[in-house]
């Protein structure tokens, strides 16, 4: 708190200097989103308990089935997923002046396509082996 | 450390402002501005490609992950209540370690050094659990080297125990700094970079328990 103090101050008195106007909101906006309050935390809390519960139940009770289950427990793991980014991690657009967003958006892209893809081509390599070579017959041979 | 660079900058525009105006100030300024503001910047980066290796892990389980080799299924293996346990443990440290930067912000380094020694014991907590879980599956048999979905459990999962495991270390040498040097600037830096580390450890373990866990009970 402290040094977002001085950062603030001392970014006025850049101003006399001149230019330097946005280095300062920068900054400020950093160290405001770096930090949450009691009240963001318990939010976040609340949400991440509340978004656990349920895929636990959904599984442990099987009241749907399974393709919708699986479904919506990925749904919302995506949610709490953004609970835990929003109100833990404190990310939002302007983090860094949008950086922290820029590199999380390129690594979601990068993970997306390599996730994806490797399920989606490893899916039809299994498929297009030799009958007799698939896993599940090969593990009946002596 | 912000405070230090700006006041040296003073000195420099006073003497120099005759000779070489302005340029050179602004370089100065900026490179330390962005100096002292980038280190969650750098570590967040740091915290993607953390994120792109967890992903290969993922991947690798979501294509080897029904690959029994006859062996035992997740449905056979997994039990559910113990999961939902480690996933509290994790989730409660998550919270705790937030009271612990929320006392920071304050300057009550007793109430820090608590919350940081209450997120240790929830963190030792997942661990013990993932352990005994570990040395269960191994005693039935269930090991790393029983088949490639086993490997890539044992993998994936031991990973991010051992990401826990070395958070937790880095929580203990922080509450020593804390305890000898009090919530410097330097201090509370670290200790933001932990909870970045923290929070993060719990997202990817929002992804493990689901698609690891509960989807394989579905299977």
């Amino acid at each position: 708190m402290s040094t977002h103090a001085h950062g603030d101050h001392h970014a006025h008195q850049g101003h006399g200097h001149g230019g330097h106007g946005g280095h300062g909101h920068v900054d400020h906006d950093h160290v405001e989103g770096a930090h949450g309050t009691f009240g963001s935390y318990m939010t976040g809390f609340v949400l991440s308990v509340i978004l656990t519960v349920i895929p636990f139940w959904l599984v442990m009770t099987g009241t749907l089935d399974n393709t919708t289950t699986t479904a919506v427990i990925l749904g919302l793991a995506v949610v709490q997923i953004l609970v835990h980014m929003v109100y833990f991690l404190h990310m939002n657009g302007r983090v860094e002046g949008g950086w922290s967003m820029l590199a999380m958006i390129f690594t979601i892209i990068v993970v997306v396509i390599m996730f994806a893809g490797s399920l989606w081509v490893m899916y039809h390599m299994n498929h297009n082996m030799m009958p007799g070579m698939t896993t599940p017959d090969m593990s009946k041979l002596p | 450390m912000t405070t230090t660079v700006e006041a040296m900058h003073g000195g420099h525009a006073g003497h120099d402002a005759p000779r070489d105006a302005t340029p050179p100030v602004f370089h100065v300024r900026d490179e330390h501005a962005h100096e002292a503001g980038s280190t969650a910047l750098g570590f967040w980066i740091y915290l993607m490609s953390d994120c792109l290796i967890f992903a290969v892990l993922f991947a690798t389980y979501g294509v080897l992950g029904t690959s029994y080799a006859a062996g035992p299924t997740p449905k056979e293996l997994f039990d559910l209540p113990l999961v939902a346990l480690n996933t509290a443990m994790l989730l409660f440290s998550s919270i705790t370690y937030g009271f612990a930067m929320l006392a920071m912000e304050k300057g009550r380094t007793a109430q820090t050094q608590g919350w940081l020694a209450v997120t240790l014991l929830f963190g030792l907590a997942f661990l013990g659990i993932e352990l005994y879980e570990f040395a269960h599956l191994i005693h039935q048999g269930a090991g790393p080297g029983r088949s490639a979905f086993l490997s890539a459990f044992f993998t994936l999962v031991g990973t991010h125990g051992l990401h826990v495991t070395f958070g937790s270390v880095w929580l203990v040498t922080l509450m020593v700094q804390v305890a000898r040097r009090g919530l410097i600037p330097a201090n509370r830096r670290r200790l933001m970079c932990l909870s970045m580390f923290w929070h993060f450890l719990d997202v990817i373990w929002i992804g493990v328990f689901t698609y690891v866990y509960l989807m394989g009970m579905l299977r």
